[in-house]
């Protein structure tokens, strides 16, 4: 008789004390972040699409299309073109195709690259509605901020 | 000003049913925003201030929807059920005072007119899920009514309890008994009923699991596979239901303030008056919502065998235990 | 029904009808994409027939035609919730084939993700868990948490879920000062959110009715289909990869496997509570021990070409045992990668320990397996 009184006001204490936790996170602030009146910053290392670097000296592209990155991808989503310019020592960059559909921000591209020629952005809002959007020609990108 | 009678009356009827459709879009609104502040973020915000139009969007867009009527399904049953789930509501609320001299009709059997009334609401679920001719919505059906059921009579032995304190069943005169300070109130009658708070506990449970509420919402939430009784009801038939569950609880709320917490007695001795009766009345439906967001739910066995082995033994030890105190003292 | 069939049930004499319920491969509860098969008497389940394959993505095969290091990020995308640990059990076997010994403030730093990674898979077990039997809130008070564990290793690694962090000979950077800050601000500030939910959750007497004695696994059962983990070790056999076969660093960590021997969902409930515990002690001595020094191996070849064998190497993951088996023959791709996963095994047992109960009990129990689906398919 004893014991099933205790489990029963034992019991009910336990959804008192329960009650008592939910009601104490009432009147706690929120923790979200309202999205997308409010945004949060990215840190240093947050992984978006990668993108090409510039050379602050020349003003161009570090990068000469040696295809490292394009061997250590293994979802096969880039695609290099170079080509040697008059009188430079080693080739440029020309075509820097990305096909961000396919890209698992893995980084073995940014790791492989030697010359630091890549890294990551910090782009997150990317949503569209058109596919081809997401087939990225890195290099024009580069050219583009360049104007 | 005074109108004559039937006009009175119609009156108060219509503010009664503008009272239960303003509760049942706002409340859904306040268990949302609720519901959002115990887990720590905003709830609805977009629509209007603070969200406080989206009980409108909510109705805008389940009028916009079809009422499909299944080919197979009873359709005079089907289109009846929820009309039958509401309309109880409403005449429970035509019996209760809400103020001094704001009740739509005084009757000296109000308290055993409030709960035949809420008897045809069980009832009407299993009208809702019979007619559907769904398996799923008959065997939901049919736990309802059998958790319903189960928990008429924890109340019923409350209210008894209740009916043998205050010596009446008039509801004016339970509220005009309860005058004075708080603990004039029926919960704090411990000369008539040493265990009145447990008293007002099991009614406080058996309210929750008759409006299929909180922890007790088996039946329509935990049928795994699909929506339970409502299964076929798509619109605003879906959300007539959804309109009865929060008149319900609004009913329920209503009745425990009148029984146990002094109705529109001020808790201060002065100024007496229908604010009070809405403000207990909202801190109960309150404690309905924190409740509902604090536990998970039970087995539907577990349910029953909360109420016929725990609920009933003691609701039946307080019945005796008052009925001794009252004839000793 | 025709007149005898009506006689038939009124004298007590009707036949077994059971019917097939298909628990589909949508799970309204973030269980991914199972279909059980489920032949019903009424409220019992009579037989329960998992169907998995609906997410096989042939993880093994992508092995044979990737490098070695094009393979990384696969291995987080098998669990995605305790994607560091998968990642230290592929690295782990092919520095082994490869015998590249890995420097010592790696193998801490590797010890530490690992750990915080298993806190962060617990707690969305913990919050989905309790979705399935009906608490809403729990689930958000964890993600709060979890939200916590996901900045700090987003600042390291920059991804939230799936890390590919760990590289063969060590790591891919080193961790800055802001994360060793964060993570023991990190182990300060949980300790009481646990005490939270233990009085929120584990003491509520709901829960308990819904767990205690619902689901018992005996020790022969767990044997039989090889199931590892919380499953294991909610049976009452202390059976935990870091302290049975201890890889990496842990056996230089003072830590307990909790252990309990009723069997039921209760038990494998305490038992991953615990593990949060225990596993913020480690984090916590690991901290205090990090030794200075590099976090990468020197020589490590570009391309990797581990000479031809058989290697293995098995680590504990947030659900059990997984290991990894590599068979090289000295090319840059691997010849065959198996993978030995736990949910997998742990799904085994549902068959038999499901049948009789009720479906309710019976979704309890696979919640308090803790499966996570592309776990199952690979």
């Amino acid at each position: 008789m004893k014991q099933p009184l205790r489990d029963i006001v034992g019991g009910f204490y336990s959804l008192l004390s329960g009650m008592r936790v939910t009601i104490a996170q009432f009147f706690k602030p929120s923790v979200t972040v309202h999205y997308p009146h409010e945004s949060l910053q990215m840190p240093a290392r947050f992984r978006g699409h990668i993108e090409l670097v510039r050379d602050p000296a020349t003003g161009k592209a570090v990068c000469f299309a040696c295809k490292v990155c394009e061997k250590s991808c293994p979802s096969d989503c880039i695609t290099v073109e170079g080509a040697k310019l008059e009188g430079a020592k080693r080739k440029s960059v020309t075509q820097f195709r990305l096909d961000f559909t396919k890209c698992s921000l893995c980084g073995s591209c940014v790791e492989a690259c030697k010359s630091n020629a890549i890294r990551f952005s910090r782009q997150y809002n990317l949503a569209s509605t058109n596919k081809d959007e997401f087939v990225m020609d890195l290099f024009k990108r580069l050219e583009a901020e360049g104007q | 000003m005074s109108l004559p009678e039937p006009f009175r009356l119609l009156a108060y009827l219509l503010g009664i049913m503008a009272f239960v459709g303003l509760n049942a879009a706002y409340l859904v609104w306040v268990e949302r925003k609720g519901a959002g502040r115990f887990q720590r973020r905003p709830g609805p915000t977009e629509v209007g201030y603070a969200g406080l139009l989206q009980p409108i969007a909510d109705a805008v867009k389940l009028l916009t929807k079809q009422v499909i009527v299944p080919p197979g399904a009873d359709a005079t049953l089907f289109r009846l059920a929820p009309v039958v789930v509401l309309a109880p509501a409403l005449m429970c609320l035509a019996i209760i005072p809400f103020g001094p001299h704001l009740v739509a009709r005084e009757i000296n059997v109000g308290l055993l007119l409030l709960f035949a009334f809420g008897s045809i609401n069980v009832m009407a679920i299993m009208i809702g899920g019979w007619a559907s001719r769904n398996k799923y919505a008959i065997i939901s059906a049919a736990r309802v009514v059998s958790q319903d059921v189960a928990y008429e009579i924890p109340m019923l032995l409350v209210v008894i309890t209740m009916l043998m304190v205050t010596g009446t069943m008039d509801l004016n005169q339970i509220v005009r008994q309860q005058a004075g300070a708080f603990w004039n109130w029926n919960l704090f009658k411990l000369a008539a009923n040493p265990l009145m708070p447990v008293t007002f506990v099991i009614f406080y449970i058996c309210m929750l699991a008759e409006t299929n509420r909180a922890p007790f919402d088996m039946a329509e939430a935990e049928s795994e596979l699909v929506a339970g009784a409502f299964t076929e009801y798509a619109g605003m038939g879906f959300g007539v239901f959804f309109m009865a569950e929060y008149a319900n609880i609004v009913v329920g709320c209503a009745v425990a303030t009148v029984l146990f917490l002094g109705g529109w007695q001020s808790p201060i001795g002065i100024l007496p008056g229908a604010f009070w009766f809405l403000l207990k009345l909202y801190a109960l439906v309150f404690s309905v919502v924190w409740v509902r967001w604090t536990f998970p739910r039970t087995q539907f066995y577990g349910l029953l065998n909360l109420s016929w082995k725990i609920l009933i033994p003691i609701a039946l030890f307080t019945l005796i235990l008052s009925s001794v105190m009252l004839k000793l003292f | 029904m025709t007149t005898e069939e009506i006689m038939a049930v009124a004298q007590g004499k009707a036949p077994n009808e059971t019917f097939v319920l298909n628990l589909g491969p949508q799970h309204p509860a973030t269980h991914g994409v199972l279909r059980v098969k489920l032949t019903m008497d009424g409220e019992y389940i009579t037989r329960a027939e998992p169907v998995p394959g609906y997410i096989h993505r042939m993880q093994e095969k992508m092995g044979e035609n990737r490098t070695w290091a094009q393979y990384l990020p696969n291995t987080s995308r098998i669990d995605y919730l305790s994607a560091m640990a998968y990642t230290h059990g592929y690295v782990g076997a092919v520095e082994r084939a490869a015998g590249i010994q890995v420097p010592p403030r790696a193998e801490y730093v590797r010890v530490i993700t690992s750990e915080l990674n298993r806190i962060s898979s617990h707690l969305v077990w913990f919050g989905a868990f309790l979705l399935d039997l009906g608490g809403f809130t729990p689930l958000l008070y964890a993600f709060d948490d979890r939200e916590k564990i996901l900045d700090l290793l987003e600042g390291i690694t920059g991804s939230r879920l799936t890390y590919s962090y760990y590289r063969f000979g060590g790591l891919y950077n080193d961790v800055d000062e802001d994360f060793l800050g964060g993570t023991r601000e990190f182990v300060a500030q949980m300790r009481p959110r646990l005490g939270m939910y233990r009085t929120l959750v584990t003491e509520n007497i709901i829960l308990r009715k819904r767990l205690e004695g619902i689901g018992v696994i005996t020790p022969e059962q767990c044997r039989k289909y090889g199931a590892t983990g919380p499953v294991i070790r909610g049976s009452g056999i202390a059976y935990d990869v870091r302290k049975v076969e201890p890889y990496s660093v842990y056996a230089d960590f003072e830590f307990d496997i909790p252990v309990f021997p009723e069997g039921d969902s209760m038990a494998r409930y305490l038992v991953r509570m615990e593990e949060m515990g225990q596993s913020l002690r480690i984090i916590e001595q690991a901290l205090a021990k990090l030794p200075d020094g590099p976090v990468m191996a020197e020589k490590v070849p570009r391309v990797l070409k581990p000479p031809a064998g058989d290697y293995c190497y098995a680590v504990e993951a947030a659900r059990g045992r997984f290991a990894v088996r590599v068979v090289s023959d000295n090319k840059e791709m691997a010849y065959r990668i198996k993978l030995r996963t736990p949910s997998f095994s742990n799904l085994s047992l549902f068959e038999e320990v499901s049948q009789g109960m009720m479906l309710p009990d019976a979704l309890a129990l696979m919640g308090s397996l803790d499966l996570v689906i592309p776990d199952i398919d690979r």
